[in-house]
């Protein structure tokens, strides 16, 4: 099988637009869903890249925007579904948080699309794989994060 | 700077497939701070831990990062090895290059760049791991066994065999569960009353074991080793210290049109009742539903035949907090509801019932008192045909989708009693294969074929029509013959796919435990901890995992109970180190993280700092318990002054990570 070098990000020259994805995923329910779409092999696109957070109420607002200061193109966070929470209150918090944050967003101008905030137990590995692919078809449809971009941490 | 060395594994083919594992390996290696970067075939294995080691030891390194599969797989594996050649076990990180990249990805240049980005990210966050030593916590020495069937019964025997003591809550009046409504078993056909019966007395003997019928689990707190479990004991309006078992009650009550939920409505009890005669504990309980007395105060008979005095009509449920070390999940199963099958005539005609609506037709202890005879008349069947699968292996949306794995044998079971207490009565069982894999199942089933005569038939039932004399016409189709068929039946017996016990996803809930799409509690591991969920000191044990059959069950009893004897046999248990720690010189005692944390872990402490000029200042500043934290971060966000962080997941990991994703 021929193989691209992996250093070069991308491949071809008229290389299509590949958004950048930060998916951040508690340990207890999305994560191990992440696993199961692994397990289950049921594929999304390679532009989600998840960070493995104790509880969704790990996920500080400023990591979200640190992200798209660095150049993300969408966030989502994943935790249990409501109730389910491996430390009972923990997605209460993240989800009256990631309200406050994602009004802000809209405040700032930045497409409502490009946050989202999910609840995928341990057992919905397809429900993780449909979300991912649809979250990466949203944003790839969206286009390049532009307004929120650092461009000093551009490298 | 940090030496940092990184080990990519090929998994066999399941990493290197799709990844281009050497050339992550190289990648990696040029990054600043990687002293070594390698690859593997098996990580985990002796001679892949000891590539590690050696690496540990003659690079000196000061940090590890493996790209392999789930940390929930083997963290704790590579964390082991760390920590047997002196490095801190915390100062290691897995980048995930299996689950959420070779496995998903095919293309084979897109996996490699993702596994170098994640391997990245492992990297930076390593960089900025601290080592970490683990707090100690006491364990509780008690186990809780919630589910009180043959699965329940044979762990809390277990347990309490090896000294520990155990308490069974079970919801309904006595303990026993469905073993103890069935007539005979299959491979041996041996009575099930005969073999469970001793087995609930012990229980009920037994010094280590206490037995909350008639009761719930409502509340659950802490975590492996602490456990506290409010437990709901429902009023049962009969004192369980006084009553005697001796039934006076149960036979002069004048309710006598209670649908008997023992025998599944297929006879009536009366409002006061014990299930049955060998029931556990043997005492009444009065129907809350039924009762007279409790609905509009007229009656009080059987406070007045009761010679114990035990009646007591005021009773209020009642609750008791106990505190565990180790819960084992027991719920069980039921058979479906057929509400949804109206092609089969269940409801319309009482002739067609469910295969355990056929066990207590021919129990001896059921309502005809072991001889088969017809619900709607009474009259001998000639004809039984049995439809298999109804429900099971059904991909409509009616049913379920998995195989219920018990029907097929205690179909044959059914049929082989039934030609060999009755020999003029034709069985003929539909099915869509027979599936008998077990020890000395096949055996058993070709035994009902060829010695006992009974007609299997490759097809689906198809409709079952009562007739207006009684009868009942099944058409079905024939696979093998390629024909249509046409029979008259005089009883029709569904085996209903099983499901589990609904009161166990609230259940799971409580005890944070997972389950799969079909509320089957799952396992810790498929393979490896299949009587273990995923939740620490939760154990799973019989038909609450999966649909299973005694020997199995018991089994599986038996090996959970050894598991959480495993636990309570030691002293201390090892907890999370990865909690929550405050600056002191940040915080200012606003109080922020300790409204939102879930534990009380925090508190607040009054503290001298200096001042300015010689100065004392005193402060107030936020302190945390570290064996009570359990480390889910909700406080480290709440801090307005960014004081609060998470050992293990900090600020600046989280924040390094995302960089090396972003960049
Ligand atoms: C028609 C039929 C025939 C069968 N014949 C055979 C046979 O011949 N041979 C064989 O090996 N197997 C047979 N089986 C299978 C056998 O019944 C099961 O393997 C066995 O009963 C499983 O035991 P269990 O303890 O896991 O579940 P259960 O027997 O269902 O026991 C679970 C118990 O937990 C209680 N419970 C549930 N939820 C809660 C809660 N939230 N709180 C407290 N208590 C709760 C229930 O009330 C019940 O007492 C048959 C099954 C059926 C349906
Ligand atoms: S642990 Fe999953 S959201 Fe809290």
């Amino acid at each position: 099988m021929p193989m691209n070098s992996p250093e070069k990000n991308g491949v071809g020259k008229e290389e299509a637009f590949r958004p950048k994805i930060v998916a951040f995923c508690c340990n207890w329910c999305s994560y191990a869903g992440a696993d199961l779409a692994g397990t289950s092999r049921l594929s999304y696109p390679a532009e989600v890249k998840i960070i493995r957070v104790p509880c969704s109420c790990r996920v500080n607002p400023t990591f979200i925007l640190r992200a798209f200061g660095r150049g993300a193109d969408g966030v989502i966070l994943c935790g249990c579904h409501p109730g389910d929470c491996h430390y009972t209150t923990g997605n209460y918090y993240t989800r009256r948080r990631m309200t406050l944050l994602f009004s802000m967003l809209d405040y700032l101008g930045i497409e409502r699309e490009r946050t989202r905030v999910e609840w995928v137990s341990a057992a919905e590995g397809a429900k993780f794989a449909e979300t991912m692919r649809d979250f990466v078809a949203t944003v790839t449809a969206l286009g390049k994060n532009r307004r929120l971009e650092d461009l000093r941490c551009r490298n | 700077m940090q030496k940092i060395g990184v080990f990519v594994c090929h998994c066999g083919t399941n990493i290197a497939g799709t990844v281009d594992v050497a050339a992550v390996a190289e990648a990696l290696g040029k990054l600043p701070g990687v002293a070594v970067a390698a690859d593997y075939p098996y990580m985990c294995s002796e001679s892949g831990q000891k590539m590690i080691r050696d690496a540990i030891r003659e690079k000196e390194l000061g940090g590890v990062v493996i790209c392999s599969c789930s940390p929930r797989m083997h963290e704790a594996t590579f964390r082991k090895a760390a920590a047997a050649e002196g490095l801190n076990p915390y100062l290691v990180e897995i980048a995930n290059i299996r689950e959420q990249d070779s496995w998903i990805h095919r293309d084979r240049a897109e996996a490699t760049e993702k596994a170098i980005v994640l391997g990245k990210a492992a990297i930076e966050k390593v960089k900025r791991n601290a080592p970490l030593t683990a707090g100690e916590s006491p364990v509780v020495k008690r186990a809780l066994v919630i589910g009180g069937g043959i699965a329940g019964i044979q762990t809390a025997l277990d347990i309490a065999e090896a000294g520990f003591p155990v308490d069974i809550v079970e919801k309904e009046p006595t303990i026993g569960g469905k073993m103890a409504q069935l007539d005979k078993t299959f491979p041996t056909l041996d009575c099930a009353a005969c073999i469970l019966t001793p087995k609930m007395v012990e229980c009920a003997q037994n010094e280590k074991i206490r037995i909350f019928s008639y009761s719930e689990v409502s509340k659950v707190s802490g975590f492996v080793g602490n456990f506290r479990v409010t437990i709901r004991r429902k009023a049962r309006y009969v004192d369980e210290t006084k009553c005697t078992g001796c039934g006076e009650c149960t036979e002069k009550c004048p309710q006598k049109k209670v649908p008997n939920s023992f025998n599944l409505g297929l006879d009536n009890r009366r409002a006061i009742y014990i299930p049955f005669a060998q029931a556990v504990p043997k005492v009444a309980t009065i129907d809350a539903d039924w009762c007279n007395m409790l609905k509009n105060g007229k009656c009080g008979v059987c406070a007045k035949v009761c010679g114990a005095g035990a009646i007591d009509y005021k009773q209020k449920d009642t609750f008791i907090e106990e505190e565990y070390g180790a819960i084992v999940a027991a719920t069980g199963f039921r058979p479906i509801s057929l509400s949804r099958y109206e092609e089969y005539a269940y409801g319309l005609s009482r002739d067609v019932v469910t295969s355990l609506e056929l066990e207590r037709l021919m129990n001896a202890a059921g309502p005809t008192g072991g001889t088969l005879l017809r619900p709607s008349d009474g009259k001998h069947p000639h004809t039984v045909v049995f439809v298999q699968c109804v429900g099971s292996r059904c991909e409509d949306g009616k049913g379920k989708s998995y195989c219920s794995k018990i029907c097929c044998m205690y179909t044959a079971k059914h049929a082989m009693l039934i030609r060999e207490k009755y020999p003029d009565t034709e069985v003929y069982v539909f099915t869509i294969d027979v599936r008998t894999p077990g020890k000395n199942f096949d055996e058993f089933y070709r035994r009902a074929v060829e010695e006992y005569g009974v007609h299997y038939i490759k097809g689906m039932v198809g409709k079952v029509l009562p007739e207006p004399d009684g009868s009942l016409t099944v058409r079905a189709s024939d696979l093998i013959a390629n024909e249509q068929l046409k029979l008259s039946a005089d009883l029709v017996v569904l085996a209903a796919a099983v499901e589990p016990d609904p009161s166990a996803r609230p259940l799971a809930t409580l005890l944070t435990a997972s389950m799969d799409t079909n509320d089957f509690f799952t396992e810790a591991h498929p393979k490896l901890r299949p009587v273990e969920s995923p939740t620490a000191g939760v154990f799973l044990s019989g038909a609450c995992q999966g649909p299973k059959d005694i020997p199995e069950t018991v089994a599986q009893a038996g090996a959970a109970a050894a598991k959480v004897i495993g636990l309570l046999a030691k002293d201390k248990l090892v907890g999370n180190p990865c909690v929550a720690h405050s600056d002191e010189m940040l915080c200012n005692g606003c109080s922020s993280c300790e409204k939102v944390c879930p534990y009380g872990a925090i508190h607040y402490e009054e503290k001298e700092f200096r001042g300015p000029n010689r100065t004392v200042l005193k402060r107030r500043v936020a302190a945390v318990n570290a064996a009570v934290c359990q480390g889910c971060g909700a406080c480290t966000v709440a801090c307005p002054s960014g004081a609060m962080d998470l050992h293990g997941f900090s600020n600046s990991q989280i924040m390094a990570e995302v960089d090396a994703i972003c960049r």
